[in-house]
């Protein structure tokens, strides 16, 4: 509680509510004012969650922020939120992103402006209610209902293929979503009647079967978000189709939510399952690491490249949590964080081509340094990133996680740093190709370089990607207890 | 014997019936134009049993006319929302059949007798009752399916629902003789107490009690008995299409109950199982049928063949979680085809039917606020959270886990992730298709604002489902299951 007002709960319904508002301005006529609404909405949004960073607790893995109404008492449901240093970060995280969606889209969104701007609200809204939730049916509705902003955000303003997009991106996730429900169901029933998320941790036996039907349910619902090799077939179309917002957003924390939900559900409910199955989860994530790094490669789509280099890149993360040590968790999670600012960026630079072009292709551009000077270092310092430069935030999250992997097998680091020379191919070559040389076309002739607007969200990006390279510590000091509390509650048997 | 004692559980069905023969007479008198007073008379007469239905309300279950009628929670529940149910249905209809020349006062009054039978139905505690109120019901319905006389389609559906409605009664009187010839008494307490005591004919019983539900599974509309449903919810018109969809599910839910709970608990095991069948084989038909249909109304007609499908599992859970669900089940579906169908009727203009789905093409364009609404309703049907829809689904599914049937559960989350494709289909043409028409959309105030209570009323309910889910526990505790 801060000045008396519950902060999780400001933070999941303040942005919202603004929706709602946005949403009430109506049709056209009325886009600036709704423009500008969202845009307070947003930045409000991010406020109302810095209380969560300045007031939290870096000594105990508890649970902080608590808050605990009941909700639905027929199935002893509560409306239970809290946070500790895994979700914190990533709400803010989310916050954060909002208004630069919000700006990213301020002149390129034309056409129902209000509901454009307002989906992303409601949704920012909705997934602080994902990190935040303590309770798995408040944390599964918010789950849900995140789909449905996203299917509206993909299949109203993204490209020519938005349809299968947006079908493809909503079966595929809820598919795993119902999974997970029938296991939180058979959870509650084994806990003796209760949902909370804290209390199915705390379970003392799970039969082995049981675990790994559970496992394979949460891995269902969770592998499909992240997306983990093969169930991520459905994130380079939605990628590629949605409005260079959506893609931000999906980026940023769409994939976040996936990873955190192996944090907070599968790893501590089902250790004994996570540990049996930890060989095929690695296997996975080393596969998405080198192959679809390998298909990243190949694509003549800027957008399509990111969205395999960003499959690539939750590899990392995955593969970080399966090895099991502090290294390998804490360097996921900063995978995590960087990850969100660096194809968050990427997907905004290329926006930035596209709302001039209107092509995504490689061989669309070239030469585009002669007339985006600007642009063009903001970009590279952006791909440099998504290589894993030293200096950059990228690094830290794969140096640790490799360093944990050595730990564990040699060669599971070895096949994981092989990124390090595949990202810096595909996204330097991408860069290569589009930026430098001679100007391609008319097209790139008549570029004229980023505007205030644009410039203001790159520096905002670019300090946090440069901050978290070179300085690292604040957010490795938030994570550090709730991790090692994490791996000591995973040693514990629950056969 | 008491007379009044015997009159006062029955009070709200007396007086719809007082009130019928009063709206028929003043009907005749009302010239084409005057017809709306009649309307208003209706729902004046649906307020007046809401009214009385809940000033007659008792804790516990009175029995009356010799343990035929019984009122209880669960039934006063039930009521009152076949009363909200009928009412929203007429506000609903009310422009549509205007411009069709259908507004008149046979309608209304078939109507209200169709509520009289759903409301004996509820009541009922012998099979006499029961099937005097089904066949009340149904004859009523028959007739309103054929009151669109010009209409070869509906004339067509009227006859086959006629038959195939006439086979199913049938096969349930059939049934229910069978089973006073094993126990000796039409009596759903003495039966299931003759049962319990061991009956010397098993094998009398058993047929019996495949013939019931048989009955039972026509009447919900579940596969294998579910043809009459497609061609009579397509060739109807819509207003008629809307009351059998909506709350004769929620009679057919109590009169499902009675029986099965109330008569046949000790063969539950026998029952339950052939439950399981056709509840999988509804929602397997039912929503794989449903995708390939262009027509809305056939489509919503598959759909419902999967939710009832949906709505027995909760009889396969038994117990109070599990008749709860099933109840909380039948409410909320009955909301959602409600809002459904209703926005077919906004849709529609004279002589234009909305009921395909190039229809629904680009209506965020039109009217951003009707698609909205039924986005709601479109994501409810489909179990996404935060609407109500979601709720109806978890709590069924809890109760058949908790009973140990957790593939039966995973079985029926498969199907209604084939469900959520043509549901969500419907959104993707509002939302991300161009409009064919671009006619201005004209919807009367009081169905406006009702559509918006529809939908909203779904979210709201999403958002608190916590008080309807426990009304429906504690009605089927105390209905069901204290005795």
């Amino acid at each position: 509680m801060i000045f008396g007002l519950p902060v999780i709960s400001v933070a999941i319904w303040l942005p919202i509510v603004f929706g709602v508002l946005v949403l009430a301005t109506g049709n056209d006529k009325n886009a600036p004012l709704a423009r500008i609404l969202a845009l307070v909405g947003g930045v409000l949004g991010f406020l109302v969650t810095l209380p969560l960073y300045i007031g939290f607790d870096v000594t105990t893995s508890a649970m902080q922020f608590e808050e605990m109404h009941n909700w639905i008492n027929r199935f002893n449901i509560h409306y239970h939120l809290g946070v500790d240093g895994i979700s914190m970060l990533f709400i803010l995280l989310n916050s954060f992103f909002t208004p630069l969606v919000v700006l990213a889209g301020w002149k390129v969104i034309e056409k129902r402006v209000a509901q454009y701007m307002a989906a992303f609200l409601i949704m920012s809204g909705i997934v602080n209610g994902v990190f935040a939730a303590l309770d798995s049916i408040l944390f599964y509705v918010f789950w849900e209902a995140m789909l449905i902003p996203m299917f509206i955000i993909i299949g109203v303003w993204g490209g020519p293929n938005r349809v299968y997009a947006a079908m493809k991106f909503f079966l595929y996730t809820l598919l795993g979503s119902l999974l997970m429900l029938v296991s939180l169901i058979y959870l509650y029933n084994l806990s003796g009647g209760s949902f909370s998320i804290l209390d199915f941790q705390q379970l003392g036996h799970i039969p082995m079967q049981a675990q790994i039907l559970i496992f394979i349910a949460f891995f269902f619902a969770f592998a499909v978000k992240v997306p983990m090799f093969p169930v991520h077939t459905w994130l380079p179309d939605a990628h590629v189709e949605a409005p260079t917002g959506g893609s931000v957003v999906l980026a940023a924390i769409m994939l976040k939510v996936g990873a955190y939900g192996f944090l907070r559900f599968s790893m501590p409910i089902t250790p004994d399952a996570s540990h049996k199955l930890a060989g095929v989860m690695i296997a996975l994530s080393l596969i998405a690491i080198v192959y679809i790094g390998l298909v990243a490669l190949k694509q003549s789509d800027m957008k399509k490249l990111v969205a395999y280099s960003s499959i690539s890149h939750m590899g990392f993360v995955t593969l970080g949590f399966f090895i099991f040590n502090a290294y390998g968790m804490e360097g996921a999670i900063m995978q995590m964080l960087s990850h969100g600012f660096v194809a968050g960026a990427l997907f905004l630079c290329i926006g930035v081509l596209y709302d001039r072009v209107h092509s995504r292709e490689i061989s669309a551009y070239g030469g585009v340094a002669n007339k985006m000077p600007v642009f063009a270092a903001f970009f590279m310092l952006f791909a440099m990133a998504n290589s894993g430069l030293p200096g950059t935030s990228a690094f830290v999250g794969e140096f640790m996680v490799i360093m944990g992997a050595v730990k564990v097998n040699f060669w599971y680091a070895f096949a994981a740093a092989s990124t390090l020379i595949f990202g810096a191919a595909y996204t330097l070559w991408m860069y290569k190709r589009v930026i430098f040389g001679a100007v391609a076309n008319h097209h790139v002739a008549e570029l004229t370089d980023i505007n205030g607007r644009e410039k203001l969200i790159f520096i905002i990006l670019a300090i946090f990607v440069l901050g978290m390279g070179v300085y690292p510590l604040p957010f490795g000091e938030i994570l550090h207890v709730s991790v090692n509390d994490l791996l000591i509650h995973m040693t514990q048997s629950k056969l | 014997m008491n007379l009044m004692a015997d009159l006062m559980p029955a009070a709200a069905e007396i007086f719809l019936l007082g009130m019928l023969c009063v709206i028929l007479i003043v009907d005749l008198l009302l010239s084409e134009n005057n017809k709306i007073y009649t309307y208003l008379m209706v729902q004046a007469t649906l307020l007046g049993c809401s009214l009385i239905t809940v000033g007659t309300h008792t804790n516990g279950v009175v029995y009356a006319f010799h343990n035929m009628y019984v009122d209880d929670l669960m039934s006063d529940v039930l009521k009152l929302l076949t009363y909200l149910a009928v009412a929203m249905m007429m506000v609903y209809s009310r422009q549509y059949l205007i411009l069709r020349g259908l507004f008149t006062g046979e309608f209304m009054v078939l109507a209200l007798f169709a509520l009289l039978g759903m409301n004996v139905m509820i009541s009922a505690n012998n099979f006499v009752t029961l099937y005097l109120g089904l066949e009340l019901l149904s004859l009523a319905l028959y007739a309103m399916v054929a009151l669109q006389r010009d209409s070869a389609v509906a004339t067509e559906a009227a006859m086959k629902y006629f038959i195939l409605g006439a086979l199913a009664s049938g096969l349930l009187l059939y049934g229910m003789s069978m089973l006073y010839g094993a126990t000796g008494s039409l009596d759903l307490n003495a039966i299931s107490d003759a049962i319990k005591h061991g009956v010397p004919n098993k094998s009398l019983l058993a047929f019996g009690l495949v013939f019931i539900v048989s009955g039972l599974a026509f009447k919900l509309g579940v596969v294998p008995f579910h043809m009459w449903i497609p061609d009579v919810y397509h060739g109807a018109p819509t207003p008629m299409t809307m009351l059998i969809g909506s709350a004769p599910k929620l009679a057919a839910f109590a009169f499902t109950a009675r029986i099965l709970v109330e008569g046949l608990q000790p063969l539950m095991h026998d029952w339950s199982s052939m439950l399981i069948i056709m509840a999988v084989a509804s929602m397997a038909l039912g929503n794989l049928s449903a995708i390939a249909q262009t027509n809305l109304k056939r489509m919503f007609a598959y759909s419902t063949i999967s939710h009832m499908g949906f709505l027995i599992l909760g009889f396969i859970g038994g117990g109070i979680e599990g008749y709860g669900s099933a109840m909380f089940y039948a409410v909320v579906y009955v909301l959602m085809t409600l809002g459904g169908f209703g926005m077919i009727m906004l849709l529609s203009r004279a002589g234009f039917e909305a009921d395909t789905l190039n229809d629904f093409k680009g209506l965020n364009q039109r009217s951003p606020w009707l698609a909205f609404m039924m986005l709601l309703l479109m994501f409810s049907m489909a179990g996404v959270p935060p609407t109500v829809g979601f709720y109806a689904k978890f709590s069924v599914l809890n109760a058949i886990v908790q009973t140990g049937h957790t593939w039966l559960a995973v079985t029926a989350v498969m199907f209604s992730l084939i469900g959520a494709f043509y549901y969500l289909r419907i959104v993707k043409l509002m939302y991300f298709d161009a409009p064919e028409s671009h006619e201005p959309i004209n919807v009367g105030l009081d169905s406006a604002f009702l559509i918006s209570f529809n939908g909203l009323g779904v979210l709201a309910l999403g958002m608190m489902p916590g008080m309807l889910m426990s009304i429906c526990a504690v009605s089927v505790q105390q209905s069901l299951l204290l005795h």
